[in-house]
């Protein structure tokens, strides 16, 4: 008495439907330890993810709600504070030290609920005044985070910030970490896709696409927008954590204009249409920020101009595909489809 | 052809630089590339890459390879840059960081890799030598705080200002730079009246104008730059009537050189600093010479910016230092840290010799802004206080008690001031 008609052959399970190609993908990044060498596990993968990560968070809400926010690496930094204030740090004045089952939770909330409360005040806004809204709050907490010394120390924030010594492991070294931004980004690409499909995320995409129209179907459009900058801003809160630990500090030059417009174009370079794009356009800038210098001297140029390849880069990428660097595989595929007969598939 | 060039460009990721040849000493400049002191920090390399070549490019038997690294001052980007001088590029030795923030930042990570060995650039944060230092982390500049000093024995004993109230700006700097001047300044019996803290960046000084105290010989004036242009224009504004001291980033030549009338508010200030460029002695002589005739003159500064000292001396010492142990890095580098603590350096700023923190002592230039005869001003040499130490003469003890620098420290009445 099969209630349900089963669309997927009994034989296969969800393990054959992912492609090879994803399976291959995850194999090496766990695989990577023995792959690469401790600085390029650290320092290019272990700050890719987490940087992937913050721009994953603007991805959901630039992709799913068609809102460009510039406040996720203030909402990252801020979920960094927290953890210095209320765990440890070099300046025993102000942090708490708290257990660590405590102050993350803690951290996470606190970003979360900054998060929300400035997607309160934009939601009422569109396009490019989101931008000037979020804009302003972020250099706004810049600047605050400079000048208040009774919580953020001022200019020279909190040093020695450090993970929690669990079970036995000293999660800054250059393998824990990497498996630790890992898992955290494995999970949060995943959180994604799957909001993404639930109904919420949908009515979400349908907020994107036509807010008159689902007002109309009885949608709450300000709660679904609010609510997304709610997720975002959990996803950004742990990127910003992850990032305090692997700096092991934390100071107003973390979310200055520079930081929150890099997240911006890490998010654009990889494309904002799929939840994988952001990881890309991390990886690709941190490789341009970490060896930039080291080609331009290379090729006997000036290793001051380093700036310059960067911007290059950036400019050839969103000159050549305004949907970053997923826009030009994708484009690359269809041409490649359409080059082979549509009944049969096979190549012409 | 595609395949050989993913296959490269692999290599170079897999291949971390440790399989360098034996016969070379590579040193990493980790420096302020982008951002307010970019012009500074390649004053900085262009000065290092001059000491190299003046030793004829080896140290200890060893040709020296520079790599570097540059940074945007923040303390985030100076960490993992240095990471990556030390893990990917495989250096013994970094000359840096530029900056404060970025100091005190490379003095915790040093402490994560013993075996190097990290000689400051020109960072001056106080703390970063004398709270908690790494036991490889060497600095050959004086602070800020050292910077201020004599300053204020200078101006009561030479120029009878006793009462003085204070701008200053409201960070690290500002306090540390402050607290030089005030110590000086209280125990030579100096009364601070008002002490005002602006935000850097700060445009409107009226309301720190209309409040400042009339009864007053003199304002110590603490900010730097276009901060400093803001409140000259404004002070002029409101008439001008007192005397100005200043802070060691006062008088620079961003503030001297600007154009407009309110920076002849600043004729007959004295202010005081690790150099003057019309320092007569003759290694600070000999030193601008070669400066001059090491590069064209559009690529560099008419004079050594204090960036570009700063890293020359720091890449001295190091020279100086594989010398001693004629390029012997072994044992985590143990001997050229030994060297590094206690053979006195000469450099174009006399004898710089470290304390048990590895903090130099060494001499401060009391300078006076004096016009230049061509409608310009230029700063003027009046005197120069030799061997200022890091707790500015005071037993460490003393020091400590007194605290760290901030709104509220020094207390001018505990030093035998007032105020």
């Amino acid at each position: 008495m099969a209630l349900v008609e089963r669309t997927v052959p009994s034989g296969t399970t969800w393990i054959d439907r992912v492609p090879g190609i994803w399976w291959a993908i995850a194999l090496i990044l766990l695989i990577m330890p023995v792959i690469v060498n401790d600085f390029i596990l650290f320092q290019v993968f272990g700050w890719s993810l987490v940087l992937g990560m913050i721009a994953l968070s603007l991805m959901f809400l630039a992709g799913y709600g068609g809102m460009v926010s510039l406040i996720q690496m203030s909402v990252a930094a801020m979920g960094g504070y927290m953890v210095a204030i209320f765990g440890t740090s070099g300046v025993a004045a102000i942090s708490m030290e708290l257990p660590w089952w405590l102050y993350i939770p803690i951290a996470i909330i606190i970003a979360a609920a900054f998060g929300t409360l400035v997607g309160a005040l934009a939601v009422r806004t569109e396009g490019i005044y989101t931008i000037m809204i979020t804009l302003a709050i972020a250099s706004a907490f810049f600047y605050f985070a400079r000048q208040n010394y009774g919580i953020f120390n001022g200019y020279s924030g909190f040093n020695l910030v450090v993970p929690p010594p669990l079970f036995g492991v000293d999660w800054r070294q250059p393998v824990p970490f990497y498996y630790l931004a890992l898992g955290c980004a494995a999970l949060s690409y995943f959180a994604v896709v799957y909001v993404s499909r639930s109904p919420f995320g949908l009515a979400l995409q349908g907020v994107r696409d036509n807010p008159r129209r689902m007002a109309a179907l009885g949608f709450n459009v300000t709660a679904h927008r609010i609510a997304a900058y709610t997720f975002a801003s959990v996803i950004a809160a742990v990127g910003g954590i992850l990032l305090v630990w692997q700096n092991a500090q934390i100071s107003p030059g973390t979310a200055g204009i520079p930081a929150v417009i890099d997240i911006l174009v890490i998010a654009v370079v990889g494309g904002v249409r799929r939840p994988v794009g952001p990881f890309i356009g991390a990886l690709i800038y941190t490789v341009l920020r970490t060896f930039s210098s080291d080609i331009l001297t290379t090729f006997g140029l000036s290793g001051e101009r380093f700036k310059l390849l960067i911007g290059l880069g950036f400019l050839a990428v969103v000159f050549f595909s305004p949907d970053g660097v997923l826009g030009l595989w994708e484009r690359w595929r269809n041409r490649k489809n359409r080059d082979s007969d549509p009944l049969t598939g096979e190549p012409k | 052809m595609k395949k050989a060039l993913l296959a490269s460009v692999a290599t170079c990721f897999l291949l971390p630089a440790g399989a360098m040849a034996e016969d070379t000493v590579k040193i990493g400049v980790l420096v302020a590339l982008e951002g307010v002191f970019a012009a500074g920090g390649a004053d900085g390399v262009r000065n290092v890459e001059m000491a190299v070549e003046q030793a004829g490019g080896m140290a200890g038997g060893k040709k020296i390879e520079i790599v570097v690294a540059p940074s945007d001052t923040t303390p985030d980007t100076a960490v993992r840059q240095a990471r990556k001088l030390i893990e990917q590029d495989g250096v013994d030795i970094i000359l840096g960081p530029l900056s404060g923030s970025e100091g005190i930042a490379m003095r915790d990570y040093a402490k994560t890799v013993p075996d190097k060995t990290i000689i400051n650039g020109i960072s001056g944060a106080l703390e970063t030598t004398w709270v908690d230092p790494a036991p490889n982390f060497f600095r050959f500049n004086l602070d800020g705080s050292q910077w201020g000093a004599g300053l204020g024995s200078y101006v009561v004993e030479e120029k009878g200002w006793n009462k003085v109230a204070t701008v200053a700006a409201d960070y690290s700097f500002g306090y540390t730079n402050f607290l030089g001047f005030a110590v000086d300044f209280c125990r030579s019996g100096g009364e601070i009246v008002e002490r005002f803290w602006v935000p850097l960046g700060s445009s409107d000084f009226g309301g720190v104008i209309a409040a400042m105290p009339d009864d007053i010989d003199a304002i110590y004036l603490g900010v730097g730059g276009t901060d400093a242009i803001n409140f000259l224009n404004q002070y002029e504004q409101a008439g001008a009537e007192t005397n100005l001291i200043g802070g060691t980033i006062m008088a620079d030549q961003t503030v001297l050189t600007s154009k407009g009338r309110a920076k002849d508010a600043l004729i007959g200030t004295p202010t005081s600093g690790p150099l003057a460029t019309d320092d007569p002695s003759p290694a600070w002589q000999n030193y601008v010479k070669a400066y001059q005739d090491a590069f064209p003159e559009d690529e560099r500064f008419p004079a050594p910016s204090l960036f570009g000292v700063g890293y020359y001396v720091a890449a001295l010492a190091a020279i100086q230092g594989l010398n001693e142990v004629e390029g012997d890095l072994s044992d985590g580098q143990v001997k050229l840290r030994e060297v590094l603590s206690t053979k006195p350096l000469e450099t174009p700023l006399g004898t710089v010799t470290l304390n048990e923190n590895r903090q130099a002592s060494g001499s401060v230039f009391i300078t006076e802004v004096v016009e230049d005869g061509e409608g310009g001003l230029k700063v003027e040499l009046k005197s120069r206080v030799d061997d200022i130490n890091q707790t500015l003469g005071m037993t460490p003890d003393e020091f400590r008690a007194m605290g760290l620098p901030s709104r509220d420290t020094p207390d001018c009445a505990a030093l035998g001031g007032k105020g």
